[in-house]
């Protein structure tokens, strides 16, 4: 078994045990990186320097026998939404190219104090805005378990990086379904955690009431032990809520006996993948026999969910993109004559087509005159929608649901069906309008060995029972120790 | 038809920067002055990622305005996004209140020709003030500096309750008044920390309906804005006189041509696509800090003149310039606790005092004063009984403020006691008259207006230290008045 082969609790063992070095391991991804990533195309900018750096200052912690984290010295990646300070961070768009923040987001502090090295910025969508990663302006990622076909998105270099084990794993962002849709379309464990568990401070804004960073991790308890080191409340983040993080390792092989897990009529729907539908039902079936209860529940407003996303988002987005002006950082058209024309010919050049239509669509809904029939709607729905879940949880304890409605699609399949790319979260979304989480695990394959994802919704705040619903599936199946082939 | 046949109808948005020590958002420093762009950090500089912290004095500030101006303050307000593009406007977007301001419905009550008048408040909100752009034409280049980025404002708009700019000058001079009092702003209008726009309109006298009113920007000065609007009020006139109609508009002062010019049309008005700031909860503000706010509220300019003219018995003049500052105001009723002729106090507050603070340039102000009320109310005793005059005592007072030495201490130092003894001045009063036998009898022969030949003549002997009132009062004796 290779080095990077090693799932996060694993590598610390070792690295506790004095087995292995994090420079050895990060060295190991390097390597790693150097063979797969030119196929993958994960990464956005490789930190080789800071990430060696950290190992071994890391390395010197462990030896003194005083270790900063359990995961002191395993070495992850971030997604380019993160603020790095001093390392360039773009969001995958063109506006921010050479953009050297001078700060770090509180996760990314948080990881560093931790004693995570940090191997550099991963790929995306362009603004986290698309499902596959084709909105990136540096190009799309490739999915290691099929090279012609996508990793999702827009946490899509994320995945594939930790799919392809160039790093242990992950941090996303998902504003609706962003860590969770990549997560099941590349094997992986993605947690979504409720709105305000872990800080936005430094996290390049898309739809800031719907945006939460999460950890993306090959097993559950590694997806657990990266959500501990980021889940608290940050005084920078005034949507942070001020609620203790439990330990989420304690209870995660308490099992499903007894649980009722909640089957929403509404999420399966016509036109989804034959091979996806049936597998999740498996893992329904599977959830029974581990002595959970069924019970069927409605989300009414599932289907007006897509409508409501795609009026707020881009609301918010509009307004949180409008700093990219090109007056203080990032893209400037120097060549332009006066400031109106720097401002048209900075953005034009500056933003991809998927963000000038987020933009144009937010814009639109905002406008005087439409505010009322677009965006204060919306809201409503919104309510709507919350209310659903905290209907169907007076009856359950968490809800069971495929995560995509397709496994991966081949890159450029839905590049020109704008409708089709956006239903791919059709699924995820409702969880951001709601704000509570959700997470995708690993339930199965397609026959063409494409991995299928399990979505678990839980109530506010409970993450650590959604990772012990997803870990007793675990044990029960191999999935989530198979590995992509690249 | 004259101008005096309409009426004008006049509305203000005061923009009145918070005294806070910190911005509304973050941590960085309000003082003005500073090397440019010196007092920003990722927050106030709109860099990507950064979320907004409230200031919880911010919200002390606005209920404390709120309360002194009577009105409700809501338990529940909503921080909205308006957005624009500007380079000024690091995010893109200020962060304001919009329709759910914090404090709604109060009045100030103002001093008019026809007497007192309510001017209603219709709102008061909390906002993040942009910073500053320079254009440099020279090299075709601007400048921004954002040191003013996310300076705490309040906003607060009153009604169309003013009916001449003279009213508008006099309500911006009583708000002011409030807002320093309170210690909210430092009414500072050069500096740019009291801004106004002012809401104009005219409509013949007798309708009810209103004009179509304009909106004049950019005013910083009681000068200018008394000038702008009378402008503007005779612009209107001059325009319906024609036969002709106000646009809705926005329109600037131009201080340099003494004439306000459209700035930009309905057409060209910006849609600020307002909607709730996601990145701020609801603000919630519980009764006790509402409770704990309105205990340290400081009584207000106008009740203090009023009580000034009953407790003291001052006349309306020497109320106002005494209540023009807290400061002054409370060391005025310091001294009134140890000298009781509270109108000579007053003169001595408008007179010599003033004086020494004005030639002090500034250096010396009524709260680094160097002698104390009770040391005041020492040398004015010493007047009243007649132990000095009273241009020793405006020396002792000079001397007083200049190294705080205490009034007995500088009358001995100096011997200025005046000699209030009848017996010794009277002797000194027989010599004089003796020694000046020809003098005394052409006075008594009817040259009454030698009398002041013979006070200079016994000033002298005296050293200058005789009792006036004695030596008058004696002399005047002895030549059988």
């Amino acid at each position: 078994m290779a080095l990077t082969d090693l799932s996060m609790l694993e590598l610390a063992a070792k690295l506790a045990a004095g087995a292995l070095s994090s420079v050895e391991a990060t060295r190991a991804c390097l390597a790693r990186a150097a063979q797969v990533d030119g196929k993958v195309k994960a990464f956005l900018r490789l930190d080789e320097k800071g990430a060696l750096a950290a190992a071994e200052a890391s390395d010197a912690r462990r030896k003194a026998g005083n270790p900063a984290s359990p995961l002191d010295g395993v070495p992850i990646g971030l997604k380019d939404i993160f603020l790095t300070e001093g390392v360039e961070t773009t969001c995958a768009s063109r506006i921010l190219q050479g953009f050297i923040p001078p700060y770090d987001a509180t996760v990314v502090s948080l990881l560093k104090q931790a004693g995570l090295p940090i191997m550099g910025k991963l790929n995306m969508d362009e603004f986290a805005m698309g499902s596959s990663t084709e909105s990136s302006a540096y190009g799309p990622t490739h999915n290691p378990w099929a090279l012609d076909r996508t990793p999702g998105g827009s946490s899509g270099g994320s995945a594939a990086a930790v799919a392809a084990r160039e790093v242990f794993g992950a941090l996303g962002t998902d504003t609706g379904g962003s860590i969770r849709q990549p997560a099941a379309l590349t094997n992986l464990v993605g947690l979504k955690p409720t709105y305000g568990r872990v800080s936005r401070y430094g996290v390049i804004a898309f739809a800031s009431s719907l945006d939460q960073v999460g950890p993306m991790a090959r097993t559950v308890a590694d997806t657990a032990a990266l959500l501990q080191l980021i889940a608290r409340h940050d005084p920078l983040d005034s949507t942070s809520a001020p609620v203790e993080a439990p330990d989420y390792r304690e209870d995660l092989e308490g099992g499903v006996r007894g649980l009722k897990l909640g089957v929403p009529r509404e999420y399966f729907i016509d036109g989804m993948d034959p091979e996806v539908e049936a597998t999740v039902r498996e893992a329904l079936r599977d959830y029974e026999r581990m002595g959970a209860t069924l019970v069927e529940v409605s989300l009414p407003h599932t289907k007006y969910a897509l409508a409501t996303y795609y009026l707020l988002a881009p609301a918010e987005a509009s307004s949180n993109l409008a700093r990219y002006d090109g007056v203080r950082y990032g893209l400037r058209a120097k060549d332009a004559k006066g400031l109106r024309e720097m401002y048209g010919q900075t953005r034009e050049r500056g933003f991809g087509a998927e963000v000038k239509r987020r933009i144009m669509l937010g814009t639109y809904a905002l406008s005087a005159g439409y505010y009322d029939a677009y965006y204060l709607r919306a809201q409503k729905v919104r309510t709507l929608i919350r209310q659903d879940f905290s209907r169907a949880f007076e009856q359950v304890d968490a809800i069971l649901s495929p995560t995509s409605p397709v496994p991966a699609f081949k890159l450029g399949e839905k590049a020109d069906d704008l409708l089709a790319m956006y239903l791919m979260d059709v699924f995820t979304l409702p969880c951001n309008l709601a704000g509570i989480p959700g997470l995708s695990l690993p339930c199965g394959f397609t026959k063409s060995n494409l991995p299928i994802g399990l979505q678990i919704l839980g109530k506010p705040f409970d993450e650590a029972r959604m990772l012990r619903i997803a870990r007793a599936f675990e044990r029960e199946h191999d999935f989530t120790r198979r590995l992509a082939p690249v | 038809m004259p101008l005096s046949d309409f009426q004008p109808v006049i509305g203000l948005e005061v923009h009145a920067q918070q005294l806070t020590k910190s911005k509304i958002f973050c941590g960085c420093s309000t003082e003005f002055g500073a090397e440019p762009n010196r007092n920003t950090c990722p927050v106030c500089l709109g860099m990507p990622g950064v979320l907004p912290v409230l200031n919880q004095r911010v919200v002390e500030f606005a209920i404390r305005t709120g309360l002194a101006l009577g009105c409700t303050i809501k338990k529940t307000s909503v921080w909205s996004r308006k957005n624009y593009f500007y380079p000024d406007l690091p995010k893109g977007y200020q962060i304001t209140q919009y329709d759910q301001p914090i404090c709604e419905w109060g009045s100030l009550t103002i001093d008019t020709p026809e007497g007192e008048k309510t001017i209603r408040i219709r709102r008061i909100h909390m906002e993040e003030d942009a910073g500053k752009s320079v254009h440099d034409a020279s090299v075709g280049e601007s400048l921004v500096d954002l040191n003013r980025a996310g300076v705490p404002l309040l906003e607060i708009v009153s009604e169309p309750d003013l009916r001449s700019a003279d009213e508008a000058v006099e309500y911006l001079k009583a708000l002011r008044d409030v807002l320093v009092y309170l210690g909210v702003n430092d009414g500072n209008m050069e500096e740019g920390s009291f801004r106004c726009d002012a809401n104009v309109s005219v409509m013949r006298k007798g309708e009810t309906k209103y004009g179509q009113r304009v909106e004049l920007k950019n005013i910083n000065s009681f000068r200018f804005i008394k000038q702008a609007i009378e402008y503007e009020i005779a612009r209107h006139v001059e325009v319906i006189e024609s036969g002709g109609k106000i646009d809705q508009e926005t329109r600037l002062w131009d201080t340099q041509r003494g004439e306000t010019r459209s700035m930009r049309s309905k057409e060209e008005a910006h849609d600020y696509r307002y909607f709730p700031e996601p990145d701020l909860p609801p603000l919630h503000i519980p009764d006790a800090l509402i409770d704990q706010v309105a205990q340290g509220l400081p009584e207000l300019p106008r009740p203090k003149l009023q009580r000034f003219m009953s407790q003291y018995g001052l006349p309306a003049y020497d109320a106002k310039l005494l209540c023009a500052e807290r400061p002054l105001a409370e060391f005025f009723e310091a001294c009134a606790q140890h000298s009781k002729d509270y109108k000579k106090l007053s003169n001595w507050f408008q007179g010599e005092l003033a004086r020494l603070l004005n030639e002090s340039g500034g250096t010396v102000g009524i709260s680094t004063l160097k002698f104390t009320p009770a040391q005041l109310g020492e040398l004015l005793t010493a007047v009243e009984k007649g132990t000095i005059s009273n241009n020793a005592a405006k020396d002792v007072l000079g001397e007083m403020f200049r190294t705080g030495k205490a009034p007995d201490a500088i009358i001995a130092e100096k011997g200025l006691a005046q000699v209030s003894d009848t017996g010794a001045v009277e002797a000194v009063v027989d010599e004089v008259l003796a020694k000046n036998a020809g003098e005394v009898e052409k006075y008594r022969a009817g040259k009454k207006q030698i009398f002041g030949f013979f006070v200079g003549q016994v000033m002298k002997a005296m050293k200058g230290k005789g009792n006036p009132t004695l030596v008058n009062e004696l002399l005047k004796k002895k030549l059988g008045d």
